[in-house]
């Protein structure tokens, strides 16, 4: 099946390290690799500070790297400079986690759409780039009259939408969606995934998209990849993570989604995995398999060795040692 | 339900914010009560209120700009509270009744170590000695499940992960013995992994010290495991009410339908549209004279936004306000999920 696809984006054994003091590196981005394919939708998802937002940075360059290689269309994104490096931005867009720290308070709207416009010379005329504005408002479902407002008028929602059409509006392939719903009401969040989905229907965007939020990640995702600690530990199209997870991690994260609907959640109550504790300390991490304080399998082997992504079938990568062992 | 049990009970709660740009009715006629040791859930999108009752409840209502209307009343353990003295007033704050807000960072007081913010309240409410409250606060960490509580109680809340924090949080809280706790949105922030840990924290110190619990939530799939009774609420009132499995199983308003369809579920095909709820709910600054819901409600009729529907009853507790299920109307039902059910 991958055969077929054009890779849009690979990373291959990307690290990001940062300097966090005297002999002391917060390993945010440890040795993490993947395609993203063209019209695809890649989620990201993994608890808080397991370095999913600054992958997600890193992969378009927003970050520089520590270590790896990060190719956009065949070209390396960390390398890129001068004239290919606008041309570059204007193909790949990020929308951002917070509605309301990544909007400028003291712009209208149409000035928000309006600047990427600009950059990118994208309209001829003023006429031109006042219907594109107009273009992509309709486009995120707002209207014409909200091009003259201020973003503190709009609700959530709505400033989410703004943030998307922004991003839209230099006409992108690939839009790295930063928890773009986690901070919306649960019935503005399927408003706009079900925006974001119809506008990869309709001009057929590709998406990495990050989240915590296991089940919309379903929903939306071609493939899911499971980040904890820095690390991949796990891979696959997102029916088979759901029907069939393998790491220990992805078990635990699954099992803590709530359900609606009370019976069904008494007789999970017994049968849950429980995570213990909180992810640790990303900084100076020992030796071994990043999981294996929390894991409930932990072997003398995950003490001493990081298990390697490796391929079970099917394209289902997972990195664990007690899945390899079972698959051997 | 005997009437005795009820140790809250709210009548007819109206509360009006006054802004430059008029008069926000964000509760317009609330009512409900509460029975000792029971869970009850509000929930509700952002703006419709929720916290606003919560507030009124725990007397946070601030005038000039906060106002609650002249005949709402708030009937704690027989008193009306909104007719309490400042005396009565602190011991009801923080020994009777306790809140958990949503942002612990913005609710923690970020100057102070945070045993002493658990032992300021033991000391004003229990009359403990400086050493007692000390000792008390490390085993209140110890109780919701804070590693090394004796190191922790002399660390501040920047030291603390947005979880710890949450928990830290509820130790104030239930820090002495509340007998009502209210918890606004005490999830929402936090990942879904710690999420279950606080819920399973809140669910454990309700049952063993027998606290009344009023959770605040967006999230129905939250609710479906604390909750015994649910109400649903949409711009200040509350729309339906009822036992937890009722309103999950043979809900009767169109919002709730709403609602209870926009929660993913994983068994849903993928990239399959998800139902949402079109449309953002009425401005509070002139509230509309219907049904509130009408503007957005597909079943809506011409009734609905001319007249306020009557609340009917379905048993149980069970009460919906919706004009379909007049007699007159048409029978509509619950639209089939799609996907299936769980």
């Amino acid at each position: 099946m991958s055969q077929e696809k054009e890779v849009l984006l690979s990373v291959s054994h990307l690290k990001k390290y940062f300097n966090v003091g005297k002999n002391a590196v917060l390993k945010a981005v440890d040795d993490v690799s993947f395609d993203i394919y063209k019209g695809e939708t890649l989620g990201m998802v993994g608890e808080s500070g397991c370095g999913k937002t600054t992958c997600g940075r890193t992969c378009i360059g927003l970050y520089d790297r520590t270590d790896g290689k990060v190719l956009y269309k065949g070209s390396d994104v960390h390398s890129i400079t001068g004239k290919d490096r606008q041309a570059y931005k204007k193909e790949v867009q990020m929308v951002f986690q917070d509605p309301y720290g990544s909007l400028d308070p003291r712009m209208t709207v149409a000035e928000i759409i309006g600047e990427g416009i600009d950059i990118h010379h994208l309209a001829k005329d003023k006429q031109e780039r006042q219907d594109m504005i107009y273009k992509y408002l309709e486009l995120v479902g707002l209207n014409r009259e909200h091009a003259n407002r201020f973003v503190h008028e709009f609700s959530g929602g709505q400033r989410q939408r703004i943030g998307i059409a922004r991003a839209l509006a230099v006409q992108p392939e690939f839009i790295v969606l930063d928890e773009p719903i986690s901070a919306l009401d649960v019935s503005i969040q399927a408003q706009i995934v079900n925006l974001l989905i119809e506008l990869q229907k309709k001009i057929g965007l590709t998406y990495l998209f990050v989240a915590h939020d296991l089940s919309m990640v379903k929903h939306i995702s071609d493939r899911v990849a499971v980040l904890y600690l820095g690390t991949l530990v796990e891979l696959t199209t997102s029916e088979e993570l759901y029907a069939h997870p393998l790491h220990p991690y992805t078990q635990a994260l699954l099992s803590a989604i709530p359900i609606p609907d009370p019976e069904v959640e008494r007789e999970r109550d017994e049968k849950k995995i429980r995570l213990e504790g909180e992810v640790p300390s990303p900084i100076n991490t020992p030796p071994g398999c990043k999981f294996k304080g929390r894991c409930k399998y932990a072997m003398p082997i995950c003490e001493e060795q990081m298990p390697p992504l490796t391929d079970v079938g099917n394209g289902h990568f997972v990195a664990c040692h007690k899945c390899m062992q079972e698959q051997a | 339900m005997s009437e005795k049990n009820h140790i809250l009970e709210v009548k007819n709660l109206r509360v009006s914010y006054h802004t430059y740009a008029g008069e926000v009715k964000a509760v317009r006629g609330v009512s409900f009560e509460l029975g000792t040791g029971e869970a009850l859930a509000i929930v509700g999108e952002s703006g419709c209120g929720k916290s606003v009752t919560a507030k009124s409840i725990m007397g946070l209502i601030k005038a000039p700009q906060g106002e609650i209307k002249e005949d709402s009343e708030i009937i704690y353990q027989g008193e009306n509270i909104l007719e309490y003295d400042k005396k009565q007033w602190q011991a009801y704050k923080g020994g009777e009744c306790a809140i958990v807000f949503q942002d612990a960072l913005a609710s923690l007081n970020p100057t102070m170590r945070v045993g002493k913010q658990i032992m300021e309240n033991l000391m004003v409410h229990k009359h403990m000695t400086k050493q007692e409250a000390a000792a008390e606060a490390v085993e209140m960490l110890r109780l919701v499940g804070i590693p090394e509580p004796e190191k922790r109680v002399k660390q501040y809340p920047h030291q603390f992960s947005g979880g710890m924090r949450q928990r830290v949080m509820i130790a104030i809280a239930f820090a002495c013995d509340p007998k009502l706790l209210i918890c606004d949105e005490p999830t929402t922030a936090l990942d879904v992994t710690i999420q279950g840990q606080i819920l399973d924290i809140i669910k454990d110190l309700q049952k063993k010290n027998n606290t009344s619990v009023i959770m605040i939530t967006h999230d129905l799939g939250v609710v479906a495991n604390v909750a015994k009774e649910i109400a649903v609420m949409y711009s200040g009132m509350i729309v339906e009410r009822g036992l937890c499995e009722d309103i999950f199983y043979h809900p009767r308003h169109p919002y709730t339908w709403a609602l209870i369809q926009s929660v993913p579920r994983l068994d849903l095909k993928n990239k399959q549209e998800l139902s949402s709820i079109p449309g953002t709910p009425p401005d509070l600054l002139n509230p509309p004279v219907g049904c509130p819901f009408s503007t957005r409600c597909r079943y809506c009729m011409e009734i609905c936004k001319e007249e306020m529907p009557e609340r009917t009853d379905f048993g149980n507790g069970h009460t919906a306000a919706c004009w379909l299920h007049h007699p007159m109307a048409p029978k509509v039902e619950m639209p089939e999920l799609k996907g299936g059910a769980v």
